[in-house]
């Protein structure tokens, strides 16, 4: 069992988890996740790492309550304990000196680019963070990415901070820079890093993604999170997460996520006493 | 049979009782019933007591078959079992799944007869009486020798090494890279065929006798082997062939196309015809096709059947070429499974959503043997046949999963990116390092890797008495 040091909800919706997990603390590295299971029933969930501390042996992720394991994940008080967490898994980030990098971030990727940008920054690159959300007030890490960066751009759909729009504005931002951009690395949600994509080709600027595709065993052995690369299926859990983002066949990925989307909103019809009521009988039958 | 008494040799073999189709193809819980001990001493006094018995030979873990026939003939269960458990640590798994009609039983003097004995069956039997008492006997212990094992991979080579190792007195750690231990005995055998309940039995079993069992942890990639072999003075790696294979056709990556291994992990694994009391999610399909026609097609079909959907094999040979044992292909045929042989796959026609709505196939005839053997499956020009389906389940194979391999340096890799490691020791190419079951044969029997593991324990035992 894993427990739960600190939970907390950072920004409506965002949460921030830190786990008891010392063996995975220990081989970290930035761009790599870990596989959750909420309870012994639950199924098992890929979430990037956003921190970990080797010396205390925790780890920390953040996500967003969207379905029933992340909703439950979302619940778990401090001192409560969890049955997986699996990890560290996938390569990690390539982190090298390219020059001047962009971040490109939103979501749950605020947290999770904030470890590569760190790396990034310790191997002598420039760092500027372009972070994306509907309104200012889903911004979180502000301080932590600004220590950094050495620039902070944001890009809000409200125009409540920074320039208004989304990752559509990420031509003119790019421009408007003093500097040639070596690289882009976007974290965040699936449409983020497509737009992302998208806006940076024509720029022939190399932009890495961290791609979100649903896993299973997050160890090659399900191919469920298979994703085609340079018309190249590649499995996300053991070649990646991170791809050329210009190689990404983005409507595959996009469809492949929606598989169970139907399914996943069962549980969140099931009122959880029914639930309750389900595993005592399981219970008394065993 | 007392001495001196002369019987008339009885071939007939005893039948296992059985779930009838009609009513299993609608369950998930164990198709055979097992044998009732009356059953199971009538089949056991049928064995002659041999003098050379050729069934031993061909146990690859070298269980002593007319030693335990004679104690259940005699109505000595304990007897039995502890004389099974002698060899072998995983009777219950055994009993079940291993393909008997190719080892023991092909070699029973009975057999060219057809009244060959069913030993699987009796070991079955044993197995689940003993989890039926109270308490299961533990074996005496040896004195502890100091010495540290690790295993890599909680399959059923990993499980039997550490059976043995512990036996032999040293100290025994599993790692396991899933959240639960048995490897395909959990996340790939269904419930119908072996119940989790039957594993964890037998996983339980080598935690009594001391073993330590480490889940959630990926060698590789949570520690390295060379990490471990810091602290460990030897290392068995049965980290099984997790690695899914696909046709490479168009449509592949369609919505509804799966591996056999996420198709039977969702369902196994994480228990998904139980959702949303589990929370792994299991689609609902309506007509589901398997392509393969190995055990694992079987077991693809009989669940998408279990699940309510039309389910049918679509094998590329006959019949007669089928991998699968043919118990387990009778079983799919009785419960309604359509098989469509002399059938290949060409492409996955999916529909506007990016959801596969019909499979293109064209039908074959068979030509020469080929290297394997087995006639060849020759196009037939014009032949295209379209069926429709919402989802189709890969079972064509996999190889060994690579992790290890990439993470040890010096560990010699085959072509076929299995590791290499010597047939009658299981000694790889690095010192203080053994491997054996799926991940150096790639996919083979649940048997063959535990007698690979027994193979690999006596070298690893006998390494460390030298140190």
């Amino acid at each position: 069992m894993f427990r739960v040091i600190a939970s907390k909800m950072i920004v409506p919706n965002m949460h921030l988890l830190t786990l008891a997990a010392p063996a995975v603390a220990r081989e970290a590295k930035p761009g790599q996740f870990v596989i959750l299971r909420a309870e012994e029933e639950g199924e098992r969930v890929p979430l990037s790492l956003s921190d970990w501390d080797a010396q205390s042996g925790t780890i920390t992720v953040v996500f967003m309550s969207i379905g029933s394991t992340t909703g439950r994940l979302a619940l778990l008080a401090p001192g409560a304990s969890i049955p997986t967490v699996v990890g560290p898994l996938g390569n990690a980030t390539e982190i090298e000196n390219y020059g001047t990098v962009v971040c490109v971030c939103g979501c749950y990727g605020i947290g999770s680019i904030f470890p590569i940008a760190r790396a990034l920054k310790r191997k002598g690159n420039r760092i500027i963070t372009i972070m994306e959300a509907r309104s200012s007030y889903l911004f979180y890490w502000d301080e932590r990415l600004e220590a950094i960066s050495d620039k902070m751009i944001h890009i809000t759909r409200d125009g409540s901070k920074g320039h208004r729009g989304h990752a559509g504005r990420l031509p003119e931002i790019l421009r408007g820079l003093e500097e040639p951009v070596d690289r882009i690395i976007a974290n965040g949600c699936t449409f983020l890093m497509k737009r992302t994509s998208d806006e940076t080709r024509p720029l022939g600027i190399k932009t890495m993604v961290s791609l979100n595709p649903i896993m299973i065993d997050g160890t090659g052995m399900c191919g469920v999170c298979r994703v085609t690369v340079g018309s190249v299926t590649r499995f996300a859990c053991v070649h990646g997460p991170d791809f050329d983002a210009h190689q990404v066949d983005w409507e595959e990925l996009l469809q492949r996520r929606k598989t169970y989307m139907q399914e996943e909103v069962v549980p969140l019809r099931t009122s959880r006493c029914e639930e309750r009521h389900l595993r005592s009988q399981e219970k008394s039958h065993e | 049979m007392s001495e001196g008494e002369k019987k008339q040799l009885d071939l007939k073999r005893r039948e296992m009782p059985k779930q009838p189709p009609e009513v299993r193809r609608y369950n998930f819980s164990e198709v055979a019933l097992g044998y009732t001990p009356e059953l199971a001493i009538e089949e056991a006094k049928r064995c002659i007591q041999c003098k050379k018995p050729s069934c031993i030979a061909n146990c690859p873990v070298e269980i002593n078959i007319p030693g335990f026939l004679k104690k259940v003939a005699e109505g000595d269960f304990v007897g039995g079992i502890r004389v099974l458990k002698d060899k072998n640590c995983l009777p219950a798994v055994c009993g079940r799944v291993c393909p008997q009609e190719e080892q023991c039983e092909k070699t029973c003097v009975f057999h060219k007869k057809g009244g060959q004995i069913a030993i699987g069956r009796i070991e079955r039997f044993l197995a689940d009486w003993e989890a039926q008492q109270s308490e299961s006997e533990m074996p005496d212990m040896p004195p502890r020798s100091g010495r540290k094992v690790a295993i890599v991979g909680g399959g059923p080579a990993g499980l039997t090494v550490a059976g043995d190792l512990i036996k032999f007195g040293h100290e025994v750690t599993v790692f396991e890279a899933l959240h639960k231990m048995g490897g395909v005995l959990v996340y790939g055998i269904p419930e119908f065929r072996l119940p989790k309940a039957i594993v964890n039995r037998e996983v339980e079993y080598l935690r009594k006798l001391g073993v330590e069992l480490v889940t959630d942890f990926v060698v590789g990639k949570t520690r390295t082997i060379d990490s471990i072999l810091e602290e460990y003075d030897a290392v068995f790696v049965g980290s099984g062939a997790g690695l899914p294979w696909f046709m490479e056709i168009p449509g592949e990556n369609l919505n509804g196309v799966y591996s056999a291994n996420e198709y039977l992990t969702r369902l196994n694994l994480m228990k998904g015809f139980l959702f949303p009391k589990y929370h792994t999610p299991v689609k609902s399909h309506r007509k589901v096709a398997v392509v393969g026609g190995g055990n694992v097609a079987m077991d693809c079909a009989r669940s998408a059947l279990r699940l309510g959907a039309e389910s049918r094999i679509i094998y590329r040979r006959s019949r007669e070429e089928l991998p699968a044992r043919l118990e387990e292909v009778e079983n799919a045929e009785e419960e309604g499974v359509i098989f469509d042989f002399l059938t290949l796959p060409l492409r996955y026609i999916g529909d506007e959503n990016g959801w596969v709505k019909a499979i293109e196939c064209q039908k074959m005839e068979l030509g020469e043997p080929d290297a394997s053997g087995r006639r060849k499956p020759i196009p037939i020009e014009g032949s295209e046949v379209i069926y429709p389906l919402d989802a189709v389940v890969c079972a064509i194979g996999n190889s060994p999963n690579p992790l290890i391999g990439a993470t040890t340096p010096g560990l010699k890799i085959g072509k076929k990116g299995n590791i290499e490691a010597d047939e009658k020791t299981g000694a790889t190419s690095r010192e203080k390092i053994w491997a054996g079951g799926d991940v150096v044969t790639g996919a083979a029997t649940v048997i063959l890797a535990m007698g690979a593991g027994r193979f690999a324990a006596r070298s690893i035992h006998e390494y460390l008495s030298s140190l």
